[in-house]
């Protein structure tokens, strides 16, 4: 069965929402998809997906707290403790088996409601083997940009480049919260974090909901809606611990890669591919994922970048949307974002930034320090 | 199952041996703050205590009072449409005596607990909050309430600003 993207709703986003409650910033982000895909979700949406995580919240057990923003109040209600796009793989799944046609996934940041951010994201460290160290997490980031880059042979310079683009990208994106035309020097320039990663490299928090609508190539063509097809989803994680993973790839990115492709049909990437959206969260991300992906060969994402094929009007665009870096890091609702600006590209609803002639891509996302969890998905205007 | 034994295997540790760090341990606070933005809605409703008064929203789709006020409705989904103020009066929807406390220590002046439908409210909408000036004895499922509110100047916008709710006495509004 096919499985298509009927809604996109996005509110947000902003780097504080103080006059809006989670539920609120949500609501508006339901009712704009469900007015997108011209559905009555009371009606016509059979299940309902959130994509939470209690630390971001702030509440235990958050699943009780998911279904009235959207419109999911005695209805089937399943809560994903992950990002985005394992959401979408779920709503995905649920609509495949049969027993659902219509799915809403949603995903929302209030990140700006939690004052330790630092705090939580230590928490998340091991607890005997890591987290006696103390510290800022970031500098697990700064430990892998380091074995990344030396492995890889792309520089610095080429990272700050990424930041550049999407930055940039971000000013012809409405929602994005970090728009600005910063330079390669500012970037360079910028003050060292956790070298080699320096400040202007790492993505500021935003907040912000995602909801999409998804159907069935029954319940679409009975809505007279066109979907954007989901060909392919695939999802991965790498070793658990810092001292057992992959430092200079990104394992889980691949794997969570393969999968997908093997669903969607894909043999070449980077060939049948038009243009991708990937994590960016920190400046190396791209890079590391674009060569993780298949889409840049190893060692090459850095050229490609600096060269312009992946600027808005290269041979293969990446972060059109402006990426974390330039929309803010959204937490949960990253690769959902992802998704939508993927699906928004193949309608030709995206504006400023709007591709030319883009058939396939791909949307993929990554949990953030300290996890090796991964998810890809692949959409296309054709069945 | 088995009978429960008596004497476990091996030493036991006691507290002390933790707090003298007689045993290997790490030891971690999460460093966890939030400071929720209550929003539309609830910031409307807090700041409405502080006056001594409850308000709701109306869905007119519905034909609906929702308490606690909400800027959208859960059942039609569609934003709700103004602000309405309600009774600070009600009914017991259920409750329970509590003679254990938060942290599980038995208590001999037991705590009364409960929902409280509010008059002006649609059904099943209310509150959930103490019941003061009550015996096990009198109270019950139906009982017919009131707010009792704390001085103006020790209200904080908070629900506790409602110290507890009380039989509502004869001839009362
Ligand atoms: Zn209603």
């Amino acid at each position: 069965m096919k499985v298509g993207i009927i809604g996109i709703g996005i509110a947000g986003f902003r780097t504080t929402t103080p006059e809006l409650s989670w539920k609120e910033l949500t609501y508006e982000a339901a009712a704009k998809a469900y007015q997108d895909a011209g559905v009555d979700p009371r009606k016509d949406v059979k299940a309902f997906v959130t994509c939470a995580e209690d630390y971001w919240e702030g509440f235990g057990i958050f699943d009780e707290f998911t279904p009235d923003q959207i419109g999911g109040a005695l209805r089937p209600v399943c809560t994903v403790c992950g990002d985005g796009i394992h959401g979408l793989a779920t709503g995905f799944m649920q609509i495949q088996t049969g027993l659902v046609d219509v799915v809403a996934v949603e995903a929302h940041s209030k990140i700006s409601d939690l004052l330790t951010y630092e705090g939580v994201v230590q928490h998340a460290l091991d607890p005997i083997w890591n987290k006696p160290l103390r510290g800022h997490p970031f500098y697990v980031a700064g430990l892998e940009m380091n074995a990344f880059l030396r492995a890889s042979g792309n520089t610095e310079k080429h990272c700050a480049a990424v930041v550049e683009k999407n930055r940039n990208n971000a000013l012809r994106n409405g929602i994005a919260a970090y728009g600005a035309n910063v330079d390669l020097n500012d970037i360079l320039t910028s003050e060292k974090a956790f070298d080699p990663l320096k400040k202007l490299e790492i993505s500021g928090l935003a907040d912000g909901a995602v909801v999409l609508v998804l159907a069935s190539d029954v319940a679409a063509k009975k809505l007279k809606r066109k979907p954007v097809w989901i060909k392919g989803v695939g999802w991965a994680n790498d070793s658990p611990s810092l001292e057992t993973r992959e430092w200079e790839r990104a394992k889980y990115a691949e794997l969570a890669a393969q999968m997908a492709y093997r669903i969607a049909k894909v043999k070449n990437p980077a060939r049948e591919i038009d243009f991708a959206e990937v994590d960016d969260r920190f400046s190396y991300k791209e890079l590391q994922h674009l060569e993780s992906l298949g889409l840049a060969k190893k060692g090459q994402a850095g050229k490609m970048t600096a060269n312009g094929d992946t600027a808005l009007d290269g041979k293969f665009p990446v972060n059109a949307s402006g990426g974390s870096l330039g929309c803010g890091d959204v937490v949960e609702a990253s690769g959902l974002h992802r998704v939508a600006e993927v699906a928004l590209q193949l309608r030709g609803d995206a504006g400023k930034r709007q591709l030319d002639g883009v058939k396939v891509g791909i949307a993929q996302s990554w949990r953030g320090i300290p996890t090796t969890s991964g998810a890809v998905a692949i959409m296309g205007v054709n069945q | 199952m088995g009978q429960t034994p008596q004497k476990w295997p091996g030493i036991e540790l006691s507290n002390d041996d933790l707090l003298n760090k007689k045993v290997t341990q790490t030891r971690y606070h999460p460093r966890a703050k939030f400071s929720w933005s209550a929003g539309e809605a609830m910031s409307r409703f807090l700041n409405e205590l502080k006056e001594g008064r409850l308000i709701g929203r109306e869905c007119k789709h519905c034909n609906k009072i929702l308490f606690p006020p909400r800027m959208f409705c859960e059942q039609c989904f569609k934003p709700t449409s103004k602000w309405v103020y309600i009774k600070d009066t009600g009914t017991i929807q259920t409750y329970s005596i509590s003679y254990l406390d938060k942290d599980a220590k038995r208590i001999t002046n037991p705590i009364y607990v409960g929902v409280v439908s509010i008059d002006g409210a649609s059904e099943k909408m209310g509150i959930m909050h103490y019941f003061g000036e009550v015996t096990k004895d009198t109270i019950h499922i139906g009982m017919k309430v009131k707010a009792k509110w704390k001085p103006p100047l020790e209200r904080t916008g908070s629900i506790l600003d409602i110290e507890y709710f009380r039989p509502l006495k004869e001839g009362e509004q």
